[in-house]
């Protein structure tokens, strides 16, 4: 009981972290369907070449670790650019998440059926429009349960940004475990804390995903 | 043409005569058209022509071309050579409006093909709205009209999930005739449905050929064909091996193999004849 009571005390201070917790995690995920979206579309759509530098840009961000992109952007990109710590952190989470989207948003292209193209083009539209209108609506459903997927590993994420000193909730809770040699307590808090941001996201896109299903 | 005898009737004459040339002219025609799918060459050479008001059923073994030739009269498969033109413009033309002319003719697919993501009603409204920049409402109501005459307005919120083959297919041709098509490319518009599901479309398309619409159909329903087409032609190995009016290429064929085909698949496939 006596550790409850210290996380409580503990937990206001733990939970000012949220804010820039969900802002990371919101910045990182719009920044990532912002650029994975048109990179879809490009690998789907686009020439060889085009093809190549995306399918590239993919391999690349998807094989180095978050951390290490993190370091990479903190002590190199954002000394030259002269960006904050929290910038350095959503710049690398949000080009990361970006070859991450594309994957799923390449995947939700190619299953609608090509029969869908076809019949929108025999109708006179341009590819453009075919997309927009046709491919893209029912994709951008399909794609929903695997960006969930990427949300929920992003807003977990974002505890990374704790090493280069962004004062999200993992910062908090480390700092809060420092003050009260209690580091187990503090971060089964900081656990709870995370869960239920994570469970309440999860039903959320259930929920969306369920009001914008299309039947096949 | 007498220029001392003025009368008013002349002119009106002048004008019928017109019009009868009018409703007889040439609104698809192929030349020369070759396709080959990496080595294997699927169409080799057919020239065809199709006049304002006819029906013109395509019959052939499978892997014979008659898709493939289907498709590239609107472009949706690029011909190696040879040309097309729609309704008078050559949609092969280098720097053609390609999207504008495949505007002109309407194609119904064995698949059906239809928008999974709208309803019956928006199915039929989007080529309007997007392609022919109609306003919303204006859009919705000859939508409407549409759905009415392939006998599904009362259909018109049901997504495509919620409708029966039949009722799939038709709200297709439905799509296709509501952007005013010069020409309805059926590509086996029956052939992918269960049998009772086929009269419902095959009375559509024939309530079509009745107002007169210029009709492409590749089809083994030779009760249709018998009953509705003006000419059938018969293809294989890339080639038009016959044509002709459907009296002739059933009863007096000019080659064996027309009479050895049509007589198989009239024996499976002639049975599906619709009062």
């Amino acid at each position: 009981m006596e550790k409850v009571a210290l996380v409580m005390r503990e937990l206001p201070f733990i939970l000012g972290g949220v804010g820039t917790t969900v802002q990371l995690a919101v910045i990182a995920l719009a920044m990532g369907f912002v650029i994975g979206l048109p990179l879809a579309l490009m690998e789907v759509y686009g020439s060889r070449g085009v093809r190549w530098v995306v399918s590239t840009y993919g391999t690349l961000f998807r094989s180095v670790p978050l951390l290490v992109l993190i370091f990479i952007f903190y002590f190199i990109v954002a000394k030259v650019a002269e960006l904050s710590n929290f910038s350095a952190a959503a710049l690398a989470m949000g080009l990361r998440s970006a070859a991450y989207q594309s994957e799923i948003f390449r995947g939700a292209i190619q299953s609608v059926g090509t029969g869908q193209m076809t019949a929108a083009r025999s109708l006179g539209m341009t590819r453009f429009q075919a997309i927009r209108h046709v491919v893209l609506p029912q994709a951008l459903r399909l794609a929903i349960p695997g960006w969930g997927n990427e949300a929920a590993v992003v807003l977990k994420d974002t505890s990374f940004a704790y090493a280069i000193g962004v004062a999200e909730l993992m910062r908090r809770a480390e700092y809060a475990s420092a003050r009260t040699y209690e580091p187990f307590a503090i971060f089964t808090g900081c656990a709870a804390v995370y869960f239920l941001m994570t469970f309440g996201l999860t039903r959320l896109l259930t929920r969306v995903e369920s009001a914008y299903r299309v039947r096949t | 043409m007498s220029t001392l005898s003025p009368e008013p009737v002349k002119p009106l004459l002048d004008g019928s005569l017109k019009n009868e040339n009018e409703k007889k002219r040439e609104i698809v025609r192929v030349s020369g058209l070759k396709k080959s799918f990496g080595s294997l060459e699927v169409l080799k050479g057919i020239d065809l022509s199709v006049r304002e008001g006819e029906v013109v059923v395509i019959v052939g073994p499978s892997g014979t071309g008659k898709s493939t030739l289907l498709r590239c009269i609107n472009l949706l498969t690029e011909p190696d050579a040879g040309h097309v033109w729609v309704d008078g413009a050559e949609i092969t033309a280098r720097g053609a409006d390609v999207n504008k002319i495949r505007a002109k003719t309407g194609m119904v697919f064995q698949e059906f093909n239809l928008f999974n993501h709208l309803t019956a009603l928006n199915n039929v409204a989007i080529g309007l709205k997007v392609v022919k920049k109609i306003p919303e409402e204006e859009a919705r109501r000859r939508a409407m009209e549409e759905l009415e005459r392939v006998g599904l307005s009362s259909k018109a919120s049901s997504y495509p999930a919620e409708l029966s083959g039949g009722q799939k297919q038709r709200v297709a041709i439905a799509r296709a005739l509501a952007m005013d098509p010069r020409v309805m490319l059926f590509d086996e518009p029956t052939s992918a449905l269960d049998p009772e599901l086929i009269g419902e479309v095959l009375e559509v398309m024939k309530k079509l050929a009745s107002e007169g619409m210029t009709m492409l159909v590749v089809s083994h329903e030779m009760g249709f064909a018998k009953e509705v087409a003006d000419r059938i032609v018969f293809m294989e190995g890339g080639l038009i091996v016959e044509e002709g009016p459907p009296d002739v290429m059933f009863s007096a064929p000019k080659k064996a193999r027309t009479k050895e085909f049509l007589g198989k698949i009239g024996a499976i496939h002639g049975g599906t004849v619709v009062a």
